[in-house]
Order: structure tokens, then C-alpha cells, then sequence
């Protein structure tokens, strides 16, 4: 029982560590927090089964069309929403952001429809389960955390082994010192922003077939879920947000199924609370020294 | 042109004041219309929300996100008081204040050790923790069936139940609000709030504890919040947790943001029009909330300071015709 949980939160966490990439990654550079973000995920989603749908596509077509697809749409948010009101204070940006979620969520309901849409019809994946002792693993959950470890682990080589990685990195130590040193600081913003929405339309996927529905509202709690878990390992450090997904996805099962389903959410963020009273700037965070 | 329109308003201020008094009066006389009425109502409820909210994230800079939460839960001990002990509606209205006060005093207490952003996910996530509790909780809030049958108020015996007479309440709750908020933004205590939100070490070198005045902000802010949550329950007669949700909280802090922080006027404008336009855009059918949306996203790049906020002192001491500073030299 407890190691069927702990397996299950670590699928659930794996979705949650992609989202919160994106948040942190933005964060890191921007120092703002991107509240569409949620809704980005859920677009990705809705890409993913409409390649499947409707386009017919195989998953290891359909994943990486959609991936494309919502990193241009994050590009593109990121030019039209943010960018001018860069200099901004980030409450300003904060607002933008949360019209451009506005925007979506019923962008996505005009485009699809209130209702729940299902990907077993189309993606084209037959679930076997197999069994360990008294642990039930599908190939859905087996596929779900090898592909979000798969992902951090090209996300980790490309921050800090390649040449653009690089330029993040100077970007959010300094963004003016970078923009010195020649970087092209704008096409770096719009590169983060476009490989955290690529990570979030493959969670959304991930989610959509793991629990076989995807919805317009469904980025709300993930998105919160997902902020949170960013904030809990310390938003702005890549491992942090990596380390926060996977406690926060262990910490929610672990309580919905030891103490109250009707709470899940609330044990999400009760553990977040009680997290950053006693380090109040995330499990990996570095903490701010004032200076006068 | 926002600029003309303030100084106008501040030189010509004892003849704008009662001409402003005359037409919130005499509005019931002239549109008849309940649902024009109701909107009113609704536009009342905002302001008083997003004056609340302003005076904890504008004035003393503290980010809440979950600012629905202090509303819902003086929705939810108003209703039950009236429900289950039969407390006439001041009563009521007093002590939901004053448990909504302690609820902003425990989400203060956290507010000590955290800035900006981990401040605002913590608000973020006791508005969800209290939101689930209310859909939880089912043997005292019914869950998601909500409380319907709320009573009436009833103010010095007299029973208050058509839309005009709500109207009335809700406006001397409002200009209460509006008029206290001002009070306490040119007394000592706000003073010592903008100080503690610009530098708080500074602050804390003149003498001024960021602590307390941290805390008194969050509980003033909550008690003025759980205060109108108990008038929307008494009003809407039925409330459910829906009501209480992170959008209605982000809703709240648009209003404050898109009207101008640190700006009294700009809530009152931000809450009126985020009532208003989305009301007037309704012939836009499925499109609404789409656009809506859209020009949140392009009022915000067109005006980011909001619509009279300029974040700065406004008072002009010495008379001299000076122009608003801008954001740049400021920062």
C-alpha cells in the first residue's frame, strides 16, 4: 500500500516538476511569476489529443507536434503580454499574466467545449498493467516517469552544458551585465519561454492520458499545484523545482489516501506553508540578505 | 488626459464631493431597474473589497492572493450566526468582522518571515485550504450545497428586503469603508505602513516595528473584508463556496492593480469597472470573458500603473504645479 502511493505521487510529482520548470525558469530570469502558465499546460493538452484526434497521429507524433505548437504559443504570449511591460513592476506583469489566463481558458472553451474530453479513443495506447509482489505498475505510469526524468535530464544538459545554457544562466545572474557581454537577452527570454511551455504541453499530455481527460479549467489546480511546488523547492533553482514537484505529488497522495481524499489539494499546500515557516525561501533557495 | 481629470477632481473638491453624495443618493429614484440595482450592490461589495485588499498590498506592500478567503469567511460566520444562533444582522456584521480580524492575524503571522513572492504563494495557498474546508466541513457549511435561507437583515427593527433599501446599506458600508480607509491612510499608523512597505530597515531605524504594522494592516484589511462578506451573504441570501474562489481573489487584485495601487480612487475605479465592462460586453455572448481577457492584457500594457494610480504622493504641499513623477526616476 504505502509503496503503490509513494509510486503514484512520484507519477503525480512528475507532472508537477515539468510545470513548475516553467515557473522557475521564468522566474529566474524575469523575477515575475507567469500565472498563464496553467493554462499553457492545458493548451498543450488539448494540441496533443487534436493531432491525435484529428489529424490521426501516432503519441510519438502527436507528443512532439504539440510540444512545438505551445512553445510557439509561449513564444508568441510572451511577446504580445510581457515584453512591453518588462520594466514594469511586477504586479503589472502579474495582471497581464492572469488576463492572458482568462484569455485561454475561454479561448479553450470556445475551441472545444465545457466538457471533458477522453485521449483513450485516439492515442492509440492499450494499457497492460503489471504486478510486483503487491505493487500494480501500468505502462502508462512506467512511460510517465521515465519521459518527465527523461526531460529533466535534457533540460539539466542543456542549462548547463550548452552554449545557450550558458546565456540563461548569465541571463538570470544579471540580465543588464548579459545583454553587455553580447547576449541577446530578448531571444533568450523568448527561448525560456518557449522550453517551459514545450515541458508543460508534454505534462499536460502526460496528465491527459494518465487520468484519460483533459478539460478547459483543468490548468487551475495544476498551475497553483505546480507554482507552489516551485516555490517549495526554492523558485528560480531548476533542481529545486524538480525536488518540489516530486515531494509535493508524494506529500498530496501520501495524505489523500492515509487521511482525507476531500483535502488532497489542501495537503499540497498545508505542507508548502509549513515548508516555508521554517525556511522561507524553499528547500534549495538561496536565501536574500538585505542590504542597506 | 488622466492626469487634468485629477486635478480637477482634487481643486474643485468640495463641489465634486456632494455633487458624487447627490447622484449615489438619488440613483434608486432614477433607474428603477433591479438588475441595474443589483449591479450597483455588487459594484458597492468591490470597492469595499479592493479598498481592503489595497490597504494590505498597496499600502503595506504585502502581496495576498487570497484575499476571497477573509470574504468568504466572514460570509460563512455571518450566515451562521444569522442561521443557526438567530444574531440580529449588526451583531452579526461585528463579529464576523472580528473573526475574519483574527483569521488576517494568523495569515500575518507567517507575513514576518517572508517577502514578495513566497508571501503571496502562502496567501495563495490559505485561500485554497480555506476554500476546501468550506466544501469539506460538511456537517457545519453543507459543502458544495452551500447555506441557502439566509435571513434578511433587520437594522434597528426595521427589515431590510427590496433592492433599494440593500442599495442604501450597502452604500453607508461603503462610503464607512471608504471614508475609514482615508482616515487611516493620513493618520500615523498608515504613514508608518508606507514607510515599512518602502524600506523596512529604514523604517525599523526611525523607530517604526514592521511587525506590528505588517500585522495591523493584514487584520484591518481582514476584519473590512469578513465585514462585507457578511453583507454579501445577508444580500444574496444564499452563498456557497464557489463564491469564495481563487478568481474571485484575483479578480479583487486586478481591481486594486488595473485601478492604481496605493490610490483610494483608484480601487473605487478599478472595482467599478471590473463590474461594469463585463456586465456591458454580455452581447458579446461566449466571446465575453475572451475579450475581456484580452484587454486586461493591453489595459495593463497601455496604462501599467493603473488608471489613478501613480504610486506616488499626490498631495501637491507646496502648491507648485509640479508634474506626477514617473516610475523611472523613481526607482
Amino acid at each position: 500500500m504505502f509503496l503503490q502511493q509513494m509510486i503514484n505521487g512520484i507519477t503525480v510529482g512528475g507532472s508537477y516538476a515539468l510545470i513548475a520548470l516553467g515557473y522557475t525558469m521564468v522566474y529566474g530570469i524575469l523575477k515575475i511569476v507567469n500565472f498563464a502558465h496553467g493554462d499553457v499546460f492545458m493548451m498543450g493538452s488539448f494540441f496533443g489529443l487534436f493531432c491525435m484526434q484529428v489529424w490521426e497521429m501516432p503519441y510519438y507524433m502527436a507528443f512532439p507536434m504539440a510540444a512545438v505548437a505551445t512553445a510557439i504559443m509561449g513564444i508568441v504570449m510572451e511577446r504580445i503580454a510581457y515584453r512591453p511591460i518588462r520594466t514594469a513592476d511586477s504586479l503589472t506583469v502579474m495582471i497581464s499574466a492572469l488576463g492572458v489566463s482568462t484569455f485561454l481558458e475561454n479561448l479553450a472553451m470556445l475551441l472545444w467545449g465545457t466538457g471533458t474530453h477522453a485521449f483513450s479513443n485516439f492515442s492509440g495506447i492499450t494499457i497492460s498493467t503489471y504486478k510486483f509482489d503487491n505493487i500494480v505498475l501500468s505502462n502508462i505510469q512506467i512511460g510517465f516517469i521515465v519521459l518527465s526524468l527523461l526531460l529533466m535530464i535534457i533540460l539539466y544538459f542543456i542549462v548547463n552544458k550548452t552554449k545557450i545554457g550558458v546565456a540563461m544562466r548569465a541571463t538570470s545572474h544579471n540580465i543588464k551585465t548579459a545583454k553587455l557581454m553580447g547576449i541577446n537577452t530578448d531571444r533568450i527570454i523568448a527561448f525560456t519561454f518557449g522550453i517551459g511551455s514545450a515541458l508543460a504541453c508534454v505534462a499536460g499530455l502526460l496528465v491527459g492520458i494518465y487520468y484519460d481527460a483533459v478539460y478547459p479549467l483543468i490548468g487551475y489546480s495544476y498551475g497553483l499545484k505546480a507554482f507552489a511546488a516551485a516555490v517549495l523547492g526554492g523558485i528560480g533553482s531548476i533542481p529545486g523545482a524538480m525536488l518540489g514537484g516530486f515531494v509535493m505529488g508524494i506529500v498530496e497522495t501520501l495524505g489523500a489516501s492515509y487521511i482525507s481524499n476531500g483535502y488532497r489539494d489542501a495537503f499540497a499546500f498545508a505542507i508548502l506553508i509549513i515548508v516555508l515557516i521554517f525556511r522561507p525561501a524553499g528547500i534549495l533557495g538561496k536565501k536574500e540578505i538585505d542590504k542597506v | 488626459m488622466n492626469r487634468k481629470i485629477q486635478q480637477f477632481v482634487f481643486a474643485n473638491k468640495k463641489v465634486v464631493l456632494p455633487v458624487t453624495v447627490l447622484i449615489l443618493l438619488g440613483l434608486p429614484f432614477v433607474v428603477t431597474n433591479s438588475y441595474f440595482l443589483h449591479i450597483c450592490i455588487m459594484v458597492c461589495i468591490y470597492i469595499c473589497l479592493a479598498l481592503s485588499l489595497n490597504l494590505v498590498t498597496g499600502y503595506a506592500g504585502q502581496l495576498v492572493l487570497g484575499h476571497a478567503a477573509f470574504y468568504g469567511i466572514g460570509a460563512y460566520t455571518g450566515a451562521l450566526l444569522m442561521l443557526n444562533m438567530h444574531i440580529n444582522f449588526l451583531a452579526a456584521l461585528v463579529i464576523s468582522a472580528f473573526i475574519t480580524g483574527l483569521f488576517g492575524f494568523l495569515l500575518g503571522m507567517p507575513a514576518l518571515r517572508l517577502r514578495g513572492d513566497y508571501l503571496a504563494i502562502v496567501t495563495l495557498g490559505f485561500g485554497e485550504i480555506v476554500r476546501l474546508v468550506f466544501v469539506n466541513w460538511k456537517t457545519l457549511t453543507r459543502g458544495p450545497a452551500g447555506l441557502p435561507g439566509i435571513p434578511s437583515p433587520q437594522v434597528f427593527g426595521f427589515t431590510i428586503s427590496g433592492r433599494t433599501e440593500f442599495y442604501y446599506l450597502a452604500l453607508i458600508l461603503t462610503i464607512f469603508t471608504v471614508f475609514f480607509m482615508i482616515k487611516l491612510i493620513n493618520s500615523g499608523v498608515g504613514m508608518a505602513m508606507q514607510t515599512v512597505k518602502n524600506d523596512e530597515i529604514a523604517a525599523e531605524a526611525i523607530g517604526i516595528k514592521p511587525r506590528k504594522y505588517k500585522i495591523m494592516a493584514f487584520v484591518i484589511s481582514a476584519a473590512f473584508a469578513g465585514m462585507i462578506g457578511c453583507f454579501f451573504a445577508s444580500y444574496i441570501s444564499y452563498i456557497s463556496p464557489t463564491a469564495f474562489v481563487y478568481n474571485t481573489s484575483m479578480t479583487i487584485l486586478t481591481m486594486v492593480v488595473l485601478g492604481g495601487l496605493s490610490s483610494i480612487m483608484g480601487s473605487i475605479l478599478g472595482a467599478t469597472l471590473l463590474i461594469i465592462v463585463p456586465e456591458i460586453l454580455r452581447f458579446l455572448n461566449d466571446y465575453r470573458m475572451l475579450i475581456f481577457g484580452a484587454l486586461t492584457v493591453f489595459m495593463m500594457i497601455f496604462k501599467p500603473e493603473g488608471f489613478w494610480g501613480t504610486g506616488k504622493r499626490r498631495r501637491n504641499i507646496y502648491k507648485i504645479n509640479s508634474e506626477v513623477p514617473s516610475r523611472e526616476s523613481n526607482s
